[in-house]
């Protein structure tokens, strides 16, 4: 298999009548890389999956494979190989028949499809299965057979549409450790959407975070998990406690945030803001559950918590504490069981404390919603 | 079976079960198999003055089935050629206006079934409403149109495309063109009812893998629409070749439909026990030829029924 073509998106914008379904879009994945598109649904990238498959027309701009304009090109000619949300198997073709359709549709010999399809149920750990059709396979199967499908054309880039959403947690989990296997045995480009920031992270190389259409941030998931761009990106991927404020002090690529209830914080601006963020900016400043440590009741300093506890629960990995927050919603501090015995601080308030590299302030905008 | 019949009463209670269940053996005992034993009781007897019914002269007899091979007695000929010539022509009229009829309707069905807005509302309504008008009125209406001085000879005149009027009516194209439209509906809602179901994502799978239109329809929405496919051909088939009332106003003076000389027997002749046989031979045929043509092309009864 031709490994290593490469997409671009090139100022790409989609329109549906008034409806901005992508805005300005730039993106350049690059060859055998596992690339994620993240978002909420309706926020555009399913659409996008559409413009590179060449289902739809970009209102602007340009889609590139290998370098190649696919303007005007259809998505029966182009090099992609497209695997639907609900996998879209022929229920009345035997496996075999769905896995080698696209040979059928060269005209390969029944001797030759039938070899490949022999190969390709090996690869996917489905030998002997040939003969049954989709609807004798379990979820997990059906998903292979859909994915042997996609590769059996040899296609340059395999389109990923949320492929995972209808399997059950343990499945999701166990095929998410699969297609990354897969995928670094053939070799080919993926472009994988997903509402799942779980999935996003685990599988990819690359993620774009998107919004409204827009794309926020692209990056490897550790700079998009402990680097966001934007608000919603922080907020989107993982979970965040948030505390909003205006910028007080600006000392190198540190800020220090006058917050509305847990007084000056010092934050680290995230790279891609840096310079960006001026003293009396509206801001936000993220740091995670896990960033959080407890400290002596009554510490001050700029980068010590107080607030009231409203909640404790155990979760068996950890000790979750909820506390009157800052940005609205409350503030969720996690911490990790090691054996230490919890001591409930229920209805008192807590102190904590967190390193400065571990929150990151960012110009105030919109927060995910879910 | 009994397990069955235990749950269907479970499930509707004992009143409401016995009147669905009296009902339904009403429907297909009373009014459907007891009609048709007492019609095939008919076609074995010979035709006799009211007073001998029941006498000793009404014994079981093959007469009237000769009657249809081998012609009156004494006829001078070897085979009934006009009646049997009648009956293989009305049966390969009655395909080839059920093969028209798919063609036709299956694009049709295709474009309802795959396409989304309140347009396929107006397009499904467009094509009932004409259903609301009597079957009759409908052949008359169509008379008009292909009349030698109809409205379609006179456009075609007026325009330069014939010199003179073409006698549709003579080669009989109204009449085809009348039995084509008078089951229309029920080729194009069978499949469109099918089509309906299919996902859309399977055709854009093929596209996307490189499959021609051909080729889709071929081996994706062909396949899956069998079960509409062969429901609606069965029906247009029974319907057309068991049309009366197309033919009698629409057809030329030359061509007799099975139907119309059944229609002789009991009416004008006055022979229902002739008019019968005649009538279980059209239907026992019908019947063969669809029960044939189902196994040739891997259909089950139960297909039909979807």
């Amino acid at each position: 298999m031709s490994a290593g073509v490469g997409v671009d998106l090139e100022n790409l914008w989609i329109r549906f009548g008034d409806f901005v379904a992508v805005r300005d879009a730039n993106v350049h994945i690059k060859g055998g890389d596992f690339f994620s598109f993240l978002g909420p649904s309706g926020c555009g990238k399913t659409t996008i999956l559409r413009a590179v498959s060449g289902f739809l027309e970009p209102s602007e701009g340009n889609v590139l494979i290998g370098g190649n304009n696919m303007k005007g090109i259809g998505p029966n000619k182009r090099p992609t190989a497209l695997i639907f949300q609900n996998l879209a198997l022929f229920p009345l073709m035997k496996v075999w028949e769905n896995i080698t359709f696209s040979m059928e549709i060269k005209g390969a010999s029944f001797a030759e499809r039938r070899k490949r399809a022999d190969e390709l149920l090996d690869m996917i750990a489905l030998p002997g299965q040939g003969d049954k059709l989709p609807s004798e396979l379990s979820g997990g199967q059906k998903q292979r057979v859909a994915i042997a499908r996609a590769l059996c054309a040899e296609p340059d880039v395999l389109l990923l549409d949320e492929p995972l959403s209808a399997l059950d947690l343990k499945l999701r989990q166990h095929m998410r450790t699969e297609l990354r296997e897969i995928q670094k045995r053939v070799g080919i480009t993926f472009i994988y959407i997903t509402h799942d920031q779980g999935e996003a992270l685990t599988m990819s190389d690359n993620i774009a975070v998107m919004r409204d259409g827009v794309i926020d941030q692209i990056g490897d998931g550790k700079s998009i998990y402990n680097d966001p761009a934007t608000p919603f990106a922080a907020s989107f991927v993982g979970e965040n406690n948030v505390f909003r404020g205006k910028v007080k002090k600006v000392i190198g690529n540190e800020a220090l945030i006058s917050t509305n209830r847990s007084g000056d914080l010092m934050a680290r601006i995230s790279s891609a803001n840096h310079g960006k963020m001026n003293v009396g900016d509206d801001a936000m400043m993220f740091i995670r559950p896990e960033a959080f440590a407890i400290a002596p009741t009554g510490t001050q300093g700029d980068h010590f918590v107080t607030a009231q506890v409203t909640n404790e629960e155990f979760e068996g990995n950890a000790f979750n504490i909820f506390m009157e927050g800052d940005g609205g919603k409350e503030l969720k501090v996690s911490l990790p069981n090691l054996g230490q015995s919890f001591e409930s601080h229920k209805g008192e308030p807590l102190t904590l404390d967190y390193d400065v590299r571990n929150a990151v302030a960012v110009p105030a905008g919109e927060l995910a919603t879910e | 079976m009994s397990r069955s019949l235990k749950e269907f009463y479970n499930r509707n209670g004992v009143t409401m079960g016995s009147i669905l269940l009296g009902l339904v053996l009403f429907w297909t005992v009373g009014l459907i198999i007891l009609p048709q034993l007492s019609m095939l009781d008919f076609s074995f007897r010979p035709n006799l003055p009211p007073p001998e019914i029941g006498g000793p002269k009404d014994v079981y007899t093959l007469e009237n089935y000769k009657h249809l091979v081998f012609g009156a007695e004494g006829a001078g000929q070897t085979y009934n050629s006009v009646d049997l010539s009648v009956f293989f022509r009305t049966i390969v009229a009655a395909i080839f206006v059920t093969i028209f009829n798919l063609i036709l309707c299956y694009p049709i069905a295709y474009y309802l079934g795959q396409s989304k807005g309140n347009h396929i509302r107006v397009f499904a309504l467009m094509l009932i409403i004409p259903y609301w008008i009597n079957e009759i009125l409908r052949a008359f209406a169509l008379r008009i149109i292909f009349g030698q001085s109809g409205v379609l000879n006179t456009v075609l005149v007026s325009t330069g495309v014939f010199d003179q009027p073409f006698d549709f009516i003579r080669n009989d194209i109204a009449l085809y063109a009348g039995l084509g439209y008078a089951y229309i509906l029920l080729m194009i809602f069978p499949i469109y009812n099918v089509i309906e179901s299919l996902d859309r994502n399977q055709i854009e799978a093929a596209r996307d893998m490189g499959a021609s239109w051909t080729r889709i329809h071929r081996r994706i929405v062909i396949p899956y629409a069998k079960p509409g496919i062969s429901s609606g051909c069965t029906m247009v088939f029974m319907l057309s070749a068991g049309a009366l009332a197309a033919p009698q106003i629409l057809g030329g003076p030359s061509s007799l439909w099975f139907t119309q000389i059944i229609y002789q027997w009991f009416n004008q002749g006055g022979n229902w026990p002739q008019g019968a046989a005649y009538a279980v031979v059209l239907l026992v045929a019908c019947i063969a030829l669809v029960l044939a043509i189902m196994r040739l092309f891997k259909v089950n009864m139960g297909d039909i029924g979807k």
